[in-house]
């Protein structure tokens, strides 16, 4: 699985990082990005699916 | 609060009537089904979305809805608001590109690391206000604890005295509850917040201090030194979007838990499923509802939309909405899915809500850690307020 965030959609609310902080952190801004590549590691595929299902704004994209 | 009590929400909504003050989400209910977005010739002419949907659109498009007054009120928009594109309180008034620079400006002060620098203040704050409780047989939740904790936090990010909380919150008061007045005696009130906010500026000038009175007093947008008013309304939008609303998702979660008391022995006994719930509390009782106004005559979804109209975005009807939420009307406190908009939409989602967030857990840390069973004193002594932030202004408690 991999993950990526719309950067023009993702408004800092910060649901990703909270919910899968080991997929998502935070900028300096308080906007998410994506930790490392994007690939998510097996064991935090559920915690990703999550935060996908946690964005206001639709923001997440899962690529399965 | 009007003199002409509503007969029909649909055609003549007024969101200070006693009834919508008292219990809205069965009025949004009603009028989901019905409208979906509800009119009335109030206020010079306003609309109300209650679909999730809807409310989504419009506060995803800035280009036919401007922000430049967010409070809706008696008087037309151009004898309350400042010019575009700063506003009276930026960038919560602000509209595309002005907007972005001023947001910007302000989102690292507010982003999660600096806001968890906070969390000490927050922590022992709370612990101050409830140890003298401890004896107590019952206290106001809303009185005693959740108000002192927002305007606490204020105070100390602007380098304002702390004892100068019960004038913020007649300033709040002022701003965003009095708005049924006629606007020359709401011009007339803020004379002295005004002249508050002056003061405090003149002392940072003289004597720079590491707070975010100074920050901006420092800040420039692109080499060019904030405008007075920019400060100035910057630092309105901190005493009024910071205070009542943080104070108001307090109240209501501890509101809500007074009355339930499995969802209470459930946070009490494992404090780590706070998270969780604070979210369904968000999204079940949405604090803040903005407005938005029109700028040419345009057709949303049927409805004939004129220049000036006000537009009530209610993220909290759109946060009942059953075709986004299953159960939308109860709380269920391990909603894991829960895509709430409790913050707003779009480019104006709430600078303050990850300060918000900790503030609201560390505060009912702290409550429930001393205080593992409570409920309401007399549910009708609860005493709600009125306007575009709902939330118990008094909560009368008895211990257990």
């Amino acid at each position: 699985m991999r993950v990526e965030i719309d950067e023009a959609k993702c408004q800092g609310h910060g649901r990703c990082f909270a919910v899968a902080p080991g997929v998502f952190d935070s900028d300096e801004l308080g906007q998410g990005l994506v930790i490392g590549d994007g690939e998510v590691p097996a064991a935090l595929e559920e915690l990703a699916r999550l935060a996908e299902q946690n964005c206001p704004e639709y923001a997440i994209t899962l690529i399965e | 609060m009007s003199d002409h009590p509503v007969t029909d929400f649909a055609t003549d909504f007024d969101h200070t009537d006693p009834a919508w003050v008292r219990d809205p989400y069965p009025i949004w209910d009603d009028l989901r089904e019905r409208c979906p977005v509800a009119h009335t010739e109030r206020y010079g002419g306003a609309w109300l979305p209650t679909r999730h949907a809807d409310v989504t659109a419009i506060a995803h498009d800035t280009e036919h809805f401007t922000s430049r007054v967010v409070i809706v009120s008696e008087g037309r928009p151009n004898e309350l608001a400042l010019p575009a594109p700063i506003g009276v309180a930026p960038p919560i008034t602000s509209d595309p590109p002005f907007h972005a620079h001023a947001r910007r400006l302000l989102q690292p002060v507010f982003a999660p690391a600096e806001v968890a620098r906070l969390e000490p203040f927050v922590r022992s704050l709370c612990g101050r206000l409830l140890e003298p409780l401890l004896e107590a047989t019952g206290f106001d939740a809303s009185l005693d604890f959740a108000e002192h904790i927002p305007v606490a936090v204020i105070a100390r990010m602007l380098g304002f005295p702390e004892e100068d909380g019960d004038l913020f919150r007649g300033f709040v008061h002022e701003i965003i509850e009095a708005v049924d007045l006629p606007p020359a005696e709401r011009i007339e009130r803020f004379a002295p917040i005004e002249a508050y906010f002056v003061e405090r500026i003149a002392e940072h000038q003289i004597q720079p201090r590491d707070d975010l009175t100074s920050f901006l007093l420092g800040a420039d947008i692109d080499g060019h030194p904030l405008a007075p008013e920019h400060v100035f309304g910057t630092m309105v939008l901190l005493i009024v979007a910071g205070i009542d609303t943080t104070w108001s998702a307090i109240g209501s979660a501890i509101w809500h838990l007074a009355q339930h008391p499995a969802d209470l022995a459930q946070l009490v006994a494992d404090p780590s499923l706070l998270p969780t719930a604070i979210e369904e509390f968000l999204r079940a009782y949405a604090p803040v509802t903005m407005a938005r106004l029109v700028k040419e005559d345009l057709d949303f979804d049927g409805c004939a939309m004129k220049r000036d109209d006000w537009v009530l975005l209610s993220f909290p009807a759109a946060n009942r909405d059953p075709e986004v939420f299953d159960d939308a009307d109860t709380v269920v406190l391990d909603r894991v899915v829960n895509r709430h908009a409790a913050f707003g939409l779009g480019i104006h989602r709430c600078l303050g809500s990850n300060l918000a967030r900790m503030e609201m857990r560390v505060a009912l840390e702290e409550l429930l850690r001393r205080f593992p069973a409570f409920s309401l004193a007399d549910p009708a002594a609860v005493v709600w307020s009125q306007g575009q932030v709902r939330g118990p202004r008094e909560l009368p408690l008895r211990i257990e």
